[in-house]
């Protein structure tokens, strides 16, 4: 199997609680830093960061400019800024238009991940009620990387999943069972 | 874009940044590059130029073209009272204290189309402050310092910036702050007939004054750790003794030198304090 060093998530409705059964199961030692984007109400203070930590046996944080992407940590993007990574493995954030009506947008950092990481991405993307996504995971595709879609059929909403089955074809397709061990055997 | 490929365009935008360095004196080599790779890449296509050839002799065949070149690079996005909780903590925290002073001095820097600058015009007014402070309002790019003086803002924002303004404790009507047309809202000129527009490029031009507050919010995050370190010395040397220095939502001083000669006052909404 291919060496996996990131792995990004993206959703939007319904993908807070799908990301959250997902991510529950995995152990404090888990080694692959997990970038989680989810569409968020802007000027809306909302903990997010800290309903996961709740949550999650792994360190969660949410991300700030410059930050080191190192394992054993869910990384969530913050409100109203796309998340970008350097070469240096480190995050950029900023403030520019938003694509597909969404800051954080998906495909901004599915595509910055596929761009620093190659192969080794593994893209997930979740439930959700926007085309957000699908560009990213086929740009992760495109680099060798692994794209996930979560199963049609079980999510809240499958306007998101269904346009990345559009868009990317041979995109793995699995139910959220399948997704968490699958990462655990990885 | 294939990473082969990929890699070649950021060599070539490489090669674009010490160019226009060369021609234009702009310097970019301080910049966070996913940022800039980005907006060169959305820029192509937008434009639907073919290739960064086509792109260079545009570019430097016509300084016209380089000026909405530059708009596009370098993020003009913003909004009014944007985090309105940090302009609540502006108004219940600082502008009380800066109330002390006979005369008040505030930098925007980085003041791109004015949305955050017509924002701290208001809330100068409500706390009666704005007659006797002067505003600095600076920015890299001349296109946008020109509509910043306009005060013009599209009326598509206006939900938004009107739950912004009575989050961050407005305490009027908002629609007493513009008139609205043609789906265009105005905003009064009263509101900035104190202060003076001009261009300064943080990355290369010096300290001009002393001021009792800074304001820099999301404009350090496109600067690399070297360069934000610069700027941050730079403000450090343009602020009076327990001067105010307010950063965006998710940037910080922590990590530099100068956090030595700040107190940080709001963590959530990084607001310092500078000490010495």
């Amino acid at each position: 199997m291919q060496n996996i060093n990131l792995i990004v998530i993206g959703g939007s409705w319904g993908g807070l609680q799908a990301s959250l059964s997902i991510l529950s199961g995995l152990p404090a030692g888990f080694k692959i830093p997990v970038i989680l984007v989810l569409h968020r109400l802007k000027n809306y203070e909302s903990d997010l960061a800290g309903v996961y930590k709740n949550k999650l046996a792994l360190n969660v944080m949410e991300i700030e400019e410059k930050e080191k992407i190192s394992g054993n940590y869910v990384y969530i993007a913050p409100s109203n800024y796309h998340v970008l990574i350097e070469k240096d493995q480190t995050f950029s954030l900023d403030v520019s238009e938003y694509e597909n009506y969404s800051r954080p947008s998906i495909d901004v950092t599915f595509t910055s991940a596929a761009e620093v990481y190659g192969a080794g991405t593994a893209g997930i993307l979740l439930s959700g009620a926007s085309r957000d996504g699908s560009k990213g995971l086929k740009n992760i595709k495109e680099n060798g990387g692994l794209s996930i879609v979560q199963d049609p059929e079980e999510a809240e909403v499958d306007t998101m999943p269904r346009s990345a089955i559009d868009i990317v074809p041979d995109c793995s397709v699995m139910n959220l069972k399948s997704i968490q061990e699958f990462l655990l055997s990885i | 874009m294939k990473l082969e490929d990929n890699n070649i365009f950021e060599q070539e935008v490489e090669g674009l940044i010490r160019d226009i360095n060369t021609s234009y004196g702009y310097d970019f080599s301080g910049y966070s590059r996913a940022s800039i790779y980005r907006r060169v890449k959305r820029f192509l296509t937008n434009k639907n130029l073919n290739s960064m050839r086509d792109l260079k002799i545009a570019v430097f065949s016509d300084p016209f073209y380089f000026e909405s070149f530059l708009q596009e690079i370098t993020v003009n996005v913003t909004e009014m009272f944007r985090d309105p909780a940090f302009f609540l903590s502006l108004r219940k925290n600082v502008l009380p204290i800066l109330s002390t002073y006979p005369h008040i001095k505030i930098w925007d820097a980085g003041c791109s189309t004015g949305e955050e600058l017509f924002s701290l015009a208001i809330l100068l007014q409500e706390e009666g402050l704005l007659e006797r402070t002067r505003i600095y309002a600076t920015d890299i790019n001349q296109k946008v310092l020109k509509k910043a003086k306009e005060g013009i803002f599209p009326a598509n924002q206006l939900a938004a910036s009107t739950s912004g303004y009575y989050a961050s404790g407005g305490k009027k009507e908002f629609t007493s702050y513009y008139i609205s047309n043609y789906g265009n809202l105005k905003f009064n000129s009263s509101l900035i007939k104190n202060v003076i527009f001009y261009p300064h490029n943080l990355a290369t031009d010096s300290s001009f004054n002393e001021f009792h507050l800074i304001l820099c919010r999301n404009v350090l995050i496109y600067f690399t750790s070297e360069l934000q370190e610069k700027v941050f010395s730079l403000f450090n040397g343009s602020q009076v003794r327990l001067g105010y220095l307010a950063l965006g939502k998710k940037e910080t001083l922590s990590m530099s030198e100068a956090s030595k000669s700040y107190n940080i006052i709001d963590k959530e909404n990084r607001i310092y304090r500078k000490t010495s």
